[in-house]
């Protein structure tokens, strides 16, 4: 079907430009712009207008540019080992002032044209048009420069001139390569550990503040008051050190607005994902990956909130009218576990694809749903981020979205980058079989790193799970 | 009794930690699983029952615990599993299973889900943000519960004065491992480091106060001895766990000494003592509160390069001529504190190397040509 892009999806896509825009603008005006882990309470920030950049979610879209591998590269000649997450090697890297950029000939500042990149060039006809050679000849248009990496305190260190501004320009223009440095750091290690030492050595490099809220592993199903007690009083200290750090006082008003934003959105956020449960969906899961975008980087944002609500009435249309953005008849219906492998997608989807398969669950609809009604309610919410509840909350979060998006299967990726979220997938894949009657299967990837997947064990494990849900639903049948 | 035959017991005791439960359990006493890092023995001393470290091991190899991790965890981890799924801690009444690093909050589950209802898990989650009063609160909070469900084990309530008591044997503990550490130094042609490790590790498997006892007389002899003119080359040793025989013994055949070390195994588990007056539980608190320079813990001046710095300065006052790090493979708060730690120790022109371990290591033969060719250039 044709690639239509609907009024909420357009609104989603310029929520997140606009956070992007709005921080380069704030950086250039001398404010203050900050660094914040995805799931640090938003909404103190928000509290004194602070502009912030999210890491998780810019690692993520480098990882998507392809970039990913020469980032996390970078990182390990910094002496960061490869078995660090994919995520904090390139965000380390983008600290110590490393960037991916387009190479040019020094001489004449001419880019210099990789001769493997671009697309095959078709004729019209659509056939791809073959070289003397025998290869597809390439598409002039959509060639790129090679890429190279740059550093940009050695830039600044060069003499004013053509020379430096071609440097600056070379730097891949993308929005994610194109973030201010921190100023400060907000941390809050709900989702992992990695998290503290993560931004403690972007404090060093950077020699700039750290915010820091911990929130340890959480064996029971319940929060405890005595963690909430914890929570809530880091909360306090968290709005003294942005006192002093912006020189503004706490603004009430502006918190609860916030606030009040943060769960609109994340209500949005949940109907949104509510709308897979529909069979066929609507859209494939794959489409919400797109949009962490904006519930990582805009959730306190009222213009969040609504490009969230108007995506909800596109799939309110679409339900009515029977279309679905998912490019392929529905035959499976699959929950996808774990952070996608970004550098991959294509890969990820082509058997799916080719299988009928649709991603209908997927398990960041639960992890971004912070709602919440009083302060005691926002400690308890953050509280419950993927990697910090106990086996029996993360089971039944999953079974729940399984059972209501009427899921045949589970495709688990065992990601090299979270330790934390892979750590206790094997006994989930037990439990869900066992209490669901569906097949998994597990396959090795990364979130940032290309070199931690295979496309071909990727695809034998979709085949594999494919012909288990068939025998499954031939089962049910007989 | 010779230093020699001192420090053999200790290695006995250090190399058979089955031997060690199965002699505690026909005493009739309870023992308690200790898993790293940072759990407050001092209650489980308290309660009356034994306290034995479970830091992995250098002779079993992972596979049950396949069926619970995926290959890219920690094998300290992993092997703590296998022993509890391959009957090697059956006779255990509890194991406490701490949550600092992102290999044991997980883990901490699969702890739990694997040994079901045959051993008592007792799960500890310390606070990062430790200083201030409700961060000394949150971590009162978390050892309170592991007190009651170690009392729950023992039968009967651990007070107060238990508490204080186990703090004051534990000091002393300490005191006398910190004070050993020194004579390893002064006596490193006879406390090789083979046996340097042994007797550390001795304290994880026995009563803090018959180690300490043994511990103290042995450092009495080592007092009497003059200090050694050591010939060879001396490190400082950093990383979680040093302690494979087989690892060892390539110190001893190239001549290196262990100055001082920075292992979490060893020096880092007995750095800080606890008050000994007031309430016990606050002073087990503000003892986790005041560790410092740790690659598991946050560091509130982070900016700063603070435990490269205490590093680096550690090998200059031992007098060592460099630092060999054993990077214990898929450890991230390791890895990630390494760039700055090279920083330190570069800054101050001292030498160092990085060897990749992990227990399920049976080949040392690259190990000992880095080490061998390290010391050379000492």
């Amino acid at each position: 079907m044709a690639k239509e892009v609907s009024p909420g999806v357009l609104a989603l896509r310029k929520v997140v430009d606009d956070v992007h825009a709005d921080a380069r603008k704030a950086k250039a005006e001398g404010k203050l712009v900050g660094w914040s882990s995805s799931k640090f309470p938003c909404e103190l920030a928000a509290a004194f207008d602070l502009d912030v950049m999210y890491p998780e979610n810019q690692a993520a879209g480098i990882a998507a540019n392809r970039d990913g591998e020469i980032m996390c590269q970078a990182a390990e000649d910094l002496g960061f080992d490869n078995d660090i997450c994919g995520y904090a090697r390139i965000s380390l890297a983008y600290a110590a002032g490393k960037r991916a950029a387009r190479k040019f000939d020094p001489e004449t500042l001419e880019y210099i044209i990789d001769p493997n990149s671009g697309k095959p060039l078709k004729d019209e006809n659509g056939k791809v048009i073959i070289g003397e050679d025998g290869k597809p000849v390439k598409d002039p248009k959509t060639q790129q420069p090679y890429t190279v990496l740059v550093d940009i305190h050695e830039i600044e260190a060069l003499p004013d001139g053509a020379l430096k501004d071609k440097y600056w320009e070379s730097i891949k223009p993308y929005r994610q390569m194109r973030i201010p440095q921190p100023d400060f750091v907000l941390c809050c290690n709900n989702i992992c550990n990695c998290m503290t030492k993560w931004y403690e050595n972007i404090a060093r490099m950077c020699n700039i503040p750290l915010i820091m809220i911990d929130i340890p592993y959480n064996n029971t199903v319940e929060v405890h008051d005595s963690n909430v007690a914890y929570v809530r009083a880091q909360f306090d200290a968290a709005i003294k050190q942005l006192e002093e750090l912006t020189g503004k006082k706490f603004d009430e008003k502006k918190f609860e607005q916030a606030c009040a934003n943060a769960n609109r959105t994340a209500s949005a956020w949940l109907r949104v994902c509510d709308y897979l449960q529909y069979k066929p969906a609507p859209y494939s899961g794959f489409d919400l990956f797109n949009h962490m975008a904006d519930i990582v980087t805009a959730r306190a944002k009222v213009q969040a909130a609504e490009a969230f609500e108007l995506l909800e009435k596109d799939l309110e249309i679409a339900i009515k009218e029977g279309t679905t953005t998912t490019p392929f008849p529905e035959k499976y219906r699959v929950m996808f576990e774990g952070i996608p492998c970004w550098p991959k997608l294509p890969d990820l989807f082509k058997p799916l694809k080719a299988n009928g398969v649709n991603v209908t669950a997927v398990v960041y609809a639960p992890a971004f749903g912070f709602v919440y009604e009083d302060l005691d309610g926002m400690a308890r919410a953050y509280y419950k981020a993927p990697n910090s509840v106990c086996i029996e909350q993360g089971v039944d979060w999953r079974e729940g979205i399984c059972r209501d998006n009427k899921v045949d299967g589970v495709l688990v990726h065992y990601n090299r980058s979270c330790k934390p979220w892979s750590g206790y997938m094997a006994e989930m894949q037990r439990r869900f079989t066992a209490d669901l009657g569906i097949p998994c299967a597990g396959f090795d990837g990364d979130q940032a790193d290309p070199r931690n997947f295979n496309a071909a064990q990727y695809e034998t494990r979709v085949q594999g799970l494919v012909e288990a849900m068939e025998q499954n639903a031939m089962n049910k049948e007989g | 009794m010779s230093i020699e035959t001192m420090m053999k017991e200790f290695q006995a005791i250090a190399y058979n930690p089955n031997k060690q439960l199965a002699d505690f359990k026909a005493q009739g006493k309870k023992v308690i699983g200790v898993l790293p890092y940072y759990a407050p023995e001092e209650l489980v001393y308290a309660a009356g029952m034994v306290p034995m470290g479970m830091w992995g091991s250098n002779n079993k190899t992972i596979s049950r615990a396949k069926e619970y991790c995926a290959t890219f965890y920690c094998t300290i981890a992993q092997l703590a599993l296998e022993m509890l799924l391959d009957g090697t801690m059956d006779q255990l009444d509890g194991v406490i299973t701490p949550t600092i690093c992102d290999t044991l909050r997980p883990m901490s589950q699969n702890f739990r889900v694997a040994i079901g209802d045959k051993i008592p898990t007792i799960f500890l989650a310390h606070p990062q943000n430790r200083f201030a009063s409700w961060g000394l609160q949150f971590c009162i909070d978390q050892y309170t519960n592991v007190r009651k469900m170690l009392d729950q084990i023992s039968g009967h309530e651990m007070t107060d004065e238990d508490i204080r008591n186990a703090i004051k044997v534990y000091n002393a503990s300490r005191a006398a491992r910190r004070e050993f550490v020194k004579l390893a130094n002064d006596h490193c042609d006879v406390v090789t480091p083979t046996l340097r490790s042994a007797v550390l590790k001795a304290s994880y498997f026995m009563l803090k106060d018959e180690y300490t006892a043994k511990l103290v007389a042995l450092n009495e002899e080592l007092k009497k001895l003059p200090v050694c003119d050591w010939k060879g080359v001396k490190v400082v040793t950093s990383g979680i766990i040093v302690d494979n025989p087989k690892l060892l013994a390539i110190f001893e055949e190239n001549n290196i000494a262990i100055a001082a070390d920075d292992v979490a195994h060893e020096s880092r588990s007995f750095r800080v003592d606890a008050a000994e007056d007031g309430d016990p539980m606050m002073a087990l608190a503000k003892q986790f509160a005041d560790v410092d320079y740790e690659v598991l813990l946050y560091d509130p001046k982070s900016s700063e390069n603070r435990r490269g710095e205490f590093v680096a300065n550690m090998v200059k006052e031992s007098g060592a001529q460099g630092l060999i790090l054993f990077m214990q493979q898929f450890c991230d708060p390791e890895e990630m504190e390494y760039p700055y730690l090279k920083k330190a120790l570069d800054a101050e022109g001292i030498p160092h190397i990085k060897l990749g371990v992990d227990q399920q290591m049976r080949d040392f033969g690259q190990a000992s040509t880095a080490i061998q060719a390290f010391a050379d250039v000492l």
